[in-house]
């Protein structure tokens, strides 16, 4: 008896297991019977995306936020949120300039060392209290630890005193001149946060900007609310922001097509998708997306051998296989996101050429290759995808590579900190600074500079752009800077890769900056 | 022999694995393509004559790493029976055979184990020793270590009072020789049934672990990652799924199989 039960149930299961298999043919009916047993399970838990007009929005974002001070964020994810929250004497605009902000006027001395601003009046905070220049010094006191707290931050270290001179006027000293001094008094940088509110920062944020904090759930949601009193007349339009966390992209997909959420990054095969029905746009996200070597370790201290593995790798490859096509070839740390200060052309340098890259290695001394290993981390799946595409193009010159792959906090410890590693894949977030794009490679950068990369000439340069207050020749400075990455080697440049957000039709006012931050100032639902 | 020929669970469990043996034996010397080599203008390609299961999506073709995943799982698989069959004979062997407070303290330590969910404890090992085929397998040993020594251990408490048992003790024969040469064989089916099932949980696990990114590492081919891989493209390349998780299905299935097989022909009881 027993015996013809299992009979039974196998039976069973290979009639199953056909009938899933057939259905494979029709593929818009497997199609929809995945999308709704999927969308089931959407671990977004949010109210639902705006219907009937509201002018709600909720916005699907990869992860929670690491800190929701300002001061204190690191993580880009942290301020493609909060930004919304805040505003810095300056503020940065989608072609990388910069505007006036809380500061509405401002002077340079002739000797680029004391900057003095006009701060605007009339701005209101989230708890209704006006601006003042209280505020403003309680700031940079905080930032650079000059109140007694910790210091906060590296980008004053310049800076040899601050004052307010009057209730509107404040001034800055520098040590020595920096032409890009501006960029640091953006709210990436230097957030403009109220004195009242000291020691409260992290748990109720509190800013100028177009958006206040009403509730952050961790692992939910993180909710903001129209700031009424906002000094923009007649902005922002949304009354409600909704920041849903939601750390699987395909799953995300599934949130937008069951109206759960309202925008969403789109992996790029699942583009078909969506388009038609929803918007999609391409932002530029002006990252570099490189494979680094530890340029102090053998064999990578040769320029040749880096430059055999930039001629080897397939960057098309990449970008068709991991990317869907959608990203911009790149050629030194700088993308064309960045306007004239991009330099055209390095992006062909290194075009795939297995006999050069050979021929460099022999010169280089390794007529036979050598084994090394990458390094890379699990929180993305780009990068393990990358790093596979990269074994293989490698062993055609007899490069022999292993891949290991950490989680991400290992990747930050052991590669970024410790510089433990011989080779990884990693993308560099875009800033909105020219500067701080290529900064990361001067030998004295120890923060940042985990390639240790270290060229003289290339030191020289960036040393003289901080002097040079002429734009004209400050662009010459950036394009030889550039030059010298690509010359070096100092990474095999591959990429600037596409964001692709899917959004309702409805939704206007998007805007996509050189860096991660997701503006709601004027979006509407229209 | 005529039972064996009448049970259609043996037949089909065995087949199956036999398939898949053979598949394993052939992916040594022979796969249609190279496991790794990529064609990225034909990626995602649906099944077709020059690919029957397709291709990646870096244009690997699906059916030479399904046949180079089949190596993995049963390296996996056997490794993970082997470590959990030495330690949880010899666990429960003695446990059963001393009785008293050594089985006190053996079994309450497997019992730990055993509430321990498995997964998890293979996650924290795998992080705390590093990903990779060994690893992995010894993670699982570990995991496969209780169920084992709880067979064993029964199934020595029930024949260290059997006949033979006293009388090999009466005439002095050492303990460790009537535990390994006199009460083991009998209790073998017992035994065998559990290490199949441990062997199918292991390949389930390794699968779920890989799946999760701590198991098999890239760019060698693991069934359970390429079922991770799949999982991106389930809307626009559906097959992509169905050649890995029919091979993890089907695998564990014929075991499965297999171990009843075995149950019902070694167990005189079962008429």
């Amino acid at each position: 008896m027993l015996k013809r039960k299992y009979v039974l149930s196998f039976i069973l299961i290979m009639v199953l297991l056909t009938i899933s298999a057939c259905s494979g043919g029709s593929e818009s009916e497997s199609g929809e019977n995945g999308t709704s047993s999927e969308s089931g399970d959407g671990t977004v838990a949010t109210s639902g995306g705006s219907s009937n007009g509201a002018q709600e929005i909720t916005v699907r974002i990869n992860d929670d936020p690491d800190f929701l001070d300002p001061h204190h964020a690191t993580a880009s994810i942290s301020f493609q949120m909060i930004l919304n929250m805040f505003e810095g004497l300056f503020i940065p605009q989608t072609d990388g300039s910069l505007t006036e902000g809380l500061a509405e006027s401002y002077e340079v001395s002739e000797d680029g060392l004391t900057y003095t601003f006009n701060i605007r009046q009339g701005v209101r905070f989230h708890n209704g209290e006006e601006l003042t220049m209280d505020d403003v010094v309680y700031t940079f006191e905080r930032l650079m630890g000059l109140n007694g707290g910790e210091k906060l931050s590296n980008n004053f270290d310049n800076v040899e005193s601050i004052e307010a001179a009057d209730d509107t006027t404040f001034v800055m000293t520098l040590k020595e001149p920096n032409s890009n001094f501006l960029y640091s008094l953006t709210a990436l940088q230097s957030a403009i946060v109220p004195k009242s509110n000291d020691g409260k920062h992290n748990e109720s944020p509190i800013g100028t900007g177009p958006f206040a904090f009403v509730n952050y759930a961790p692992g939910v949601n993180l909710e903001l609310k129209k700031h009424e009193e906002y000094w923009e007349d007649g902005l922002p339009y949304l009354d409600k922001v909704t920041f849903a966390f939601q750390s699987d992209d395909q799953a995300a997909v599934m949130n937008l097509l069951a109206d759960e959420v309202d925008l969403t990054g789109v992996p790029g095969h699942r583009v078909p998708e969506v388009e038609g029905t929803y918007n999609v746009t391409h932002q530029n996200n002006n990252s570099s997306l490189i494979i680094t070597f530890n340029e102090e370790k053998e064999p990578f201290n040769d320029v040749k051998v880096r430059q055999a593995i930039s001629y080897a790798i397939n960057k098309q490859d990449v970008i068709d296989s991991v990317f869907f096509g959608y990203a911009t070839p790149t050629g030194s740390n700088m993308s064309p996101a960045m306007g004239d200060y991009y330099l055209d052309g390095l992006q062909d340098v290194y075009k795939r050429d297995v006999e050069k890259a050979k021929e460099l290695l022999t010169e280089a001394g390794y007529p036979d290759g050598f084994k090394t290993k990458i390094t890379v981390s699990s929180h993305n799946d780009i990068y393990s995808s990358i790093a596979q595409i990269a074994v293989e193009n490698l062993k055609e010159i007899g490069i022999d590579v292993e891949i290991e792959v950490v989680e991400w906090g290992i990747w930050l410890e052991r590669v970024y900190f410790g510089r433990d590693y011989e080779m990884t894949a990693i993308d560099l977030t875009g800033r909105p600074s020219a500067y701080e794009v290529l900064n990361d490679y001067v030998s004295t950068n120890d923060a940042e500079n985990f390639f240790l990369f270290k060229n003289e000439e290339f030191d020289q340069v960036m040393a003289d752009v901080l002097r040079e207050t002429d734009r004209e020749k400050q662009i010459e400075y950036y394009h030889r800077a550039q030059e010298i990455l690509n010359e070096q080697a100092a990474a095999v440049y591959i990429a600037d890769y596409q964001i692709l957000w899917g959004s309702k039709q409805n939704i206007t006012g998007l805007k996509s900056y050189p860096f991660w931050f997701h503006d709601m100032k004027e979006v509407k639902f229209e | 022999m005529q039972k064996y020929k009448k049970n259609i669970n043996l037949l089909l469990g065995a087949g199956i694995l036999l398939l898949f043996f053979g598949m394993m034996v052939v992916s040594y010397f022979y796969t249609p393509y190279d496991v790794n080599s990529m064609d990225i203008p034909n990626k995602l390609q649906e099944p077709s004559k020059t690919h029957i299961f397709g291709t990646d999506e870096f244009g690997r073709d699906i059916f030479s790493r399904i046949l180079k995943g089949s190596q993995t799982a049963f390296i996996v698989g056997l490794l993970t029976v082997a470590i959990g069959a030495f330690f949880g004979v010899l666990i429960g062997g003695i446990a059963g055979y001393a009785g008293g407070l050594l089985d006190e303290v053996f079994m309450r330590i497997m019992d730990a184990l055993m509430a321990f969910p498995g997964i998890i404890l293979a996650l924290m090992l795998v992080a705390v020793f590093g990903p990779g085929i060994i690893n992995t397998s010894i993670a699982l040993g570990i995991i496969a270590i209780p169920s084992i020594a709880r067979v064993t251990r029964s199934g020595f408490v029930q024949q260290k009072e059997s006949e033979y048992v006293t009388a090999a003790k009466l005439i002095g024969v050492k303990p460790y020789k009537i535990m390994f040469k006199h009460i083991l064989p009998n209790i073998s089916s017992q035994i065998i049934v559990a290490l199949s099932i441990a062997f199918a949980i292991a390949m389930l696990a390794e699968a779920a672990l890989s799946y999760l990114g701590l198991g098999v590492q890239p760019p060698d081919p693991s069934w359970g990652r390429m079922l991770k891989d799949a999982q991106s493209f389930l809307i626009s390349s559906p097959w992509y799924t169905y050649a890995p998780g029919g091979a993890i299905t089907l695998l564990v299935l014929g075991l499965y199989l297999l171990s009843n097989a075995i149950r019902d022909i070694m167990d005189p009881r079962s008429k």
